[in-house]
Order: structure tokens, then sequence, then C-alpha cells
């Protein structure tokens, strides 16, 4: 009895302690975490996973007023199948999507490298500037809480024909119409008024790095440039990555500042979502539907691409936190006062 | 060509201040240029909306005479604009609440909770941020017309949740991760529960983050236009920008540039007051002092 007790109490005993812990503090984080987020998960599903289903649904049905084979008029939606999207891809139809298309992406890489070094290069000087900080804080804040739309009318007003530009300029060029012109008024506008959206962030970013880093380099002997490239851009690269990555997103869905600034139907510069905005304000929701699912399909592949460099991050910093958990707590009193450890190690590397 | 020409010297000022002799004024001639930047535009908008009406197309840098006309006319009975100025507090502001609400629960959770589908959690978030507005609001749009919901506040404040909640929980989360856990872990040996923790220590000292959140939230609700656009047509329930964008004019010839700007000017207010806001809460520093 007593040997058969033995081993029975001796191995679930040990079990227990090893995997049943364990799943049952991760049960009841994850219950208590399931809780927490689901009023956020919610509303998500309600306003985006729920409306980008209808739209593919969507994208798959014509609607609104058609004649039939026999001249009736029919009203209704009906099922047409792919349709909608092998429209899109031949023809005059075709020609305008991958105008819109190539205006879409010249826009969002134009504008975001531009932003980003913009951006960036103003955040420093920011951070290094120790007079006047309060009033340059404002300023930078000005252009970024403009509403678009009323920067575009502004920008409209600055690039009409015998405005400041033209004035500024000498020149006499028709900013509005077709052409380059129209393009750079739009881009220099959306730089104008985002680049300090990108400084703001990367600025915070600046502020988290502790002092006692850039003494330790200096101490090193790193110069400034190693400094710059082994320590600021490291320990800002989250704050940066979150803000290229969310004008990234931004600018591929750019919709008030070409429609306001130049106009509705004008080739230079109809964007994707103009051009799903015009069709779906006929009320022909097929094809506006059929547009938005591939604009909605191009920002996914580009974001998948982005969020794997970035979602790299993410999970790094979640298995270096368990990693950490499982080694104990010698290692966290190595590391004592957080990010001066690998940073000064950064800036070690940067003395080479 | 203006603004290309201002972005050239202000990017090699930042290494001029690094590197050269000039350590002590480049920083401050780079702000100097950062303000010009940032100002110029703006300060043409307030110039062009105080000049008279008719001299309007005067290019000068102050205006010969300084008058309110234009923003007189702009709040002129049928304009619809103070209408709409209240229609986009009405909106920005309920979108901001429930926001901050809703998002900062489910930010501090991701930042500081360990379990399993966590990953997997913070990437559907950060994909449903990434989704474009017109996706959304087309089918929203036949919706809304079936429940008539169209002309309705509800109908621009739900489709906003769409791009402010993702984003707060983005930046909140990102604040949050960066405060040191060791700020709770204290507050528990001193006796609080992680509720308690959570609201007696980590929001006073998120007050910062929190505030730049509300800052961005508030400014996206307030710019948002697509939204507004499409599902209202009502005068009396459009926002601000959209009634902006449709002015006639007073005196009904060509682009009432005048009143635009003069419009503009007052739109731009409340968020300057916002921004003075977030000035000094940015100034009080964020997580540091709270550490050491």
């Amino acid at each position: 009895m007593s040997a058969s007790a033995a081993p029975v109490k001796a191995g679930p005993g040990k079990q227990t302690t090893k995997a049943d812990r364990v799943t049952s503090f991760n049960e009841g984080t994850g219950r208590l975490a399931a809780t927490l987020l689901s009023p956020t998960l919610i509303v998500l599903v309600l306003v985006v996973v729920y409306p980008i289903i209808a739209a593919l649904r969507e994208s798959l049905y014509t609607s609104g007023d058609r004649v039939d084979a026999d001249g009736f008029i029919v009203q209704g939606s009906q099922f047409v199948g792919l349709d909608n999207f092998t429209a899109i891809f031949s023809g005059e139809v075709g020609d305008r999507f991958w105008n819109a298309f190539y205006n879409t992406t010249f826009f969002t890489v134009t504008c975001v490298v531009l932003e980003t070094i913009l951006g960036m290069a103003m955040a420093m000087v920011m951070h290094k500037a120790f007079k006047g900080r309060s009033v340059v804080r404002a300023a930078i804040l000005v252009p970024w809480a403009i509403p678009t739309v009323v920067s575009a009318l502004l920008w409209k007003w600055i690039f009409q024909a015998d405005g400041a530009a033209n004035a500024l300029l000498g020149q006499q060029i028709l900013w509005s119409t077709e052409g380059w012109q129209s393009v750079l008024s739009v881009i220099i506008a959306d730089t104008w008024k985002t680049a300090p959206f990108i400084g703001l962030l990367v600025l915070a970013g600046l502020q988290t790095i502790p002092d006692e880093v850039y003494e330790a380099a200096k101490v090193d002997g790193a110069s400034p440039f190693n400094t710059f490239i082994r320590i600021t851009l490291p320990l800002v690269k989250p704050a940066l990555l979150v803000a290229v990555l969310f004008r990234i997103l931004d600018t591929l869905r750019i919709f008030d500042l070409p429609f306001v600034l130049v106009g509705a139907n004008k080739s230079s510069v109809e964007t994707l979502s103009i051009l799903a905005y015009l069709e779906s304000n006929q009320n022909r929701y097929g094809p506006a539907a059929a547009y938005a699912t591939l604009l909605f399909i191009y920002v996914a592949v580009t974001a998948f691409v982005f969020v794997k460099l970035l979602g790299a991050d993410v999970l790094g910093d979640a298995v270096q936190k368990k990693k950490g958990k499982k080694n104990g707590k010698s290692k966290n009193k190595l590391d004592a006062p957080p990010g001066v450890g690998p940073a000064a190690a950064a800036g070690g590397g940067g003395g080479f | 060509m203006m603004a290309v020409a201002e972005k050239a010297p202000a990017k090699i000022d930042v290494k001029a201040a690094e590197a050269g002799p000039l350590r002590r004024w480049a920083p401050l001639l780079g702000v100097a240029l950062i303000v010009l930047y940032c100002l110029a535009p703006f300060y043409w908008m307030v110039v062009s909306a105080l000049r008279r009406p008719s001299d309007q197309f005067s290019n000068s840098i102050i205006p010969t005479t300084w008058s309110v006309q234009n923003i007189k006319d702009v709040f002129k009975p049928g304009t619809g604009f103070g209408r709409g100025l209240l229609n986009s507090l009405i909106v920005a502001g309920t979108v901001t609440i429930l926001t901050l609400v809703i998002g900062m629960v489910a930010a501090y959770t991701l930042a500081r909770l360990e379990f399993r589908f966590k990953n997997f959690v913070l990437a559907i978030i950060i994909t449903t941020s990434m989704f474009p507005g017109i996706s959304l609001v087309i089918p929203l749009k036949k919706l809304f017309v079936d429940i008539s919901w169209i002309n309705t506040y509800q109908a621009m404040i739900v489709p906003s949740l769409s791009f402010a909640l993702p984003l707060a929980v983005w930046n909140l989360t990102t604040f949050f991760r960066q405060m040191p856990r060791e700020l709770e872990q204290a507050a528990m040996v001193d006796g609080c529960t992680p509720a308690q923790a959570f609201r007696k220590v980590i929001i006073p000292l998120a007050a910062p983050g929190v505030f730049t959140t509300a800052i961005i939230t508030f400014i996206a609700a307030w710019n948002e236009f697509l939204i507004a656009l499409s599902m209202v047509n009502r005068k009396e329930i459009q926002t601000a920008n959209v009634v902006i964008s449709q002015f006639t004019g007073a005196s009904g010839r060509d682009q009432p540039f005048g009143s635009q700007m003069a419009a503009g000017v007052v739109v731009t207010i409340p968020l300057v007051i916002a921004v003075l806001i977030f000035q000094r809460r940015i100034v009080a520093g964020l997580t540091a002092g709270g550490v050491k």
C-alpha cells in the first residue's frame, strides 16, 4: 500500500509544480487580459472588421439603376462575381486605376522620406536647444494642429495664380493645373503639415534617453556621428518606427489634401481613396467597394512588410521579458538601471 | 519651392550643431528656421484673414489696413459656420473621451500583463489602424442609410473610433511600457492592489503620455474630413471642416479666400489652446522624475 501510494503522490505532485501552476497562472492572467481587452476589441470588430467584410461582399455586387438587355431599368443589387475587379484591370477604367495607384505610391514614398528626415532633424534641434525651447515646441505643433482641410485651403490660397508662392518665386506658375506643379503643391503641403508630427514623436523618444549614456559615450571618445548612429538612432528607433508606420499608412489613404487643394477629377493627383469616393458618391457601390478593397489589399501588403520589421521588435521585446523572468533575479540586478545597460554597451561600441 | 529651400539649411544645421565650433549658436539658428518653417504659412493665413476684403489679393507682408470684416463675414447667419464649430467640438470631444476610457485599460494590459495571445492582439490592433478610411466608409454608409443614422452625430463618432482607438492604444502602450515596473511593485509592496497601483501611481505619472495621446486623438478627430463628408449632408450637423470646404462666400463671386482664411484661423484657435495645455504637461517631464 505504502509502496503504491508513494509514486502516485510523488508523480502528480512534481507535475503540478512544473506544469499546472504555470498554466493556471497563465489562465488567470489570460482571463483578466481578455476582460480588459474586450471593450477595445469589440469596438474594433464593429467599426473595422465588419465594414471590411461588408466591403468585400459589396465588391462582388452591382447596385443602383441599370439598364438590362431589354432596355428596362433594373433596381437593387445583383451578384456579378469578380466583374467589378476585371473591369478595373482593363481599358480606360484600368488606366484610371493604375494612374491613381501610381499617384498614391508616389505621394507615399516622397512624402514619408522627406518628412522622416525633416522630422528627425527638427527633433534633434529641439532636443539640443535650451533657449527658446518652449517657443519652438509651440511653433512645431501649429502645422500639425491645423486641420488638413484648412491647410489644404491655406496652400491653395498660397499657390493660387497671383498668390504668395508665385510672388515669392517671381514666376507665373498655374499650380492648380494638371501636371508636376499640382503634385509638388500637394507634397509641399503634406510635408509642411506632418514633418512636425514625426518631430514631436521622435522628441518624446529622445527625452527618454538618459544623459549618462551620452556622457559615457563622450568619455569613451565617440564621435558625434557615431554617437548619433549607435546611441540616438537605436534608442529612438521604437518612437521613430511608430511615427513612420503611421505616416506610411496615413499617406497611402491620402484624400483630403489633393481633394481640397487641387480638386476632384484631376488625374495628376487622383489617389485611390479619391477614386473610390467619387464612385461611391455616384451610388456605384460595387466598383467603389472594389477600389476600396484593392486599396485595402495594397495597404495590408505594405504594412505587412513593414510590420515584419516592426513586429520583430515587438516580438523580441516580449521574448526578452519572458527570458528575464525565467533566468531569475540575478540578471535583472545586473541591468538594474533600465535602459542604461544596453545603451552604455552601444556607447562603448561607438568608441571603437 | 519655398518650403524646399527652407528644408535644406535646417538639416545641415543639425550636423553643424553636433560637430562644428558653431555648437552654441547653431541650435538657436536651427530653432529660428524651424519656427519660420512652421509659422510662415500660418502667419500668412492669419494676415490674409485680417485684410479688408477689398485688398484681399495684396501680397504685402503686413496688411495695409487691418480689418476683422472677414471674421465677421464667417459668422454671418446662413454660413452655418458657428454651428459647424459646435458640431466639430461635440464629435471630436466625444471621440476623444470614449477612446481614452476604452484605450487606456487595453494599453496598460498590453504593456504589463503576460498572456498567450499578446502579440496576436497587438498585431490585430496595429492591423485595424491601417485600414484605409474609404473602405470602412462605403459599407458603413450603406448600413447607416438602412438604420437611418445618416445626419446624426453617432454616424460620425462611431466610424471615427476606427482610427482613433488604435492610435491611442498604440501610443499609450508605448508610454506605459517605458515606465519602469518598479513603480507598481513599490506600490504593491506598500499594500496596493494591482488596480489601485494603476489608478494611484501609474495614471498620475502617465499623465503627460495620456495628455499627449488625448491631444493627438482630439486633433485627429477634429481633422477628420472623409467620414464627416460622407455621413452627413444636412448643414445643421456638418462639422466645421466640411462647412469651410463648401464655403461659397458671402458675396458669391469667385473663391472666398478671405472668409476661408478667417474660418481657418477660428478653427485652429481651440487647437492652439489645447496645444498650450499640452506644453505645460510636457515641460513637467515624462516619467523620469518619478523613478529617480
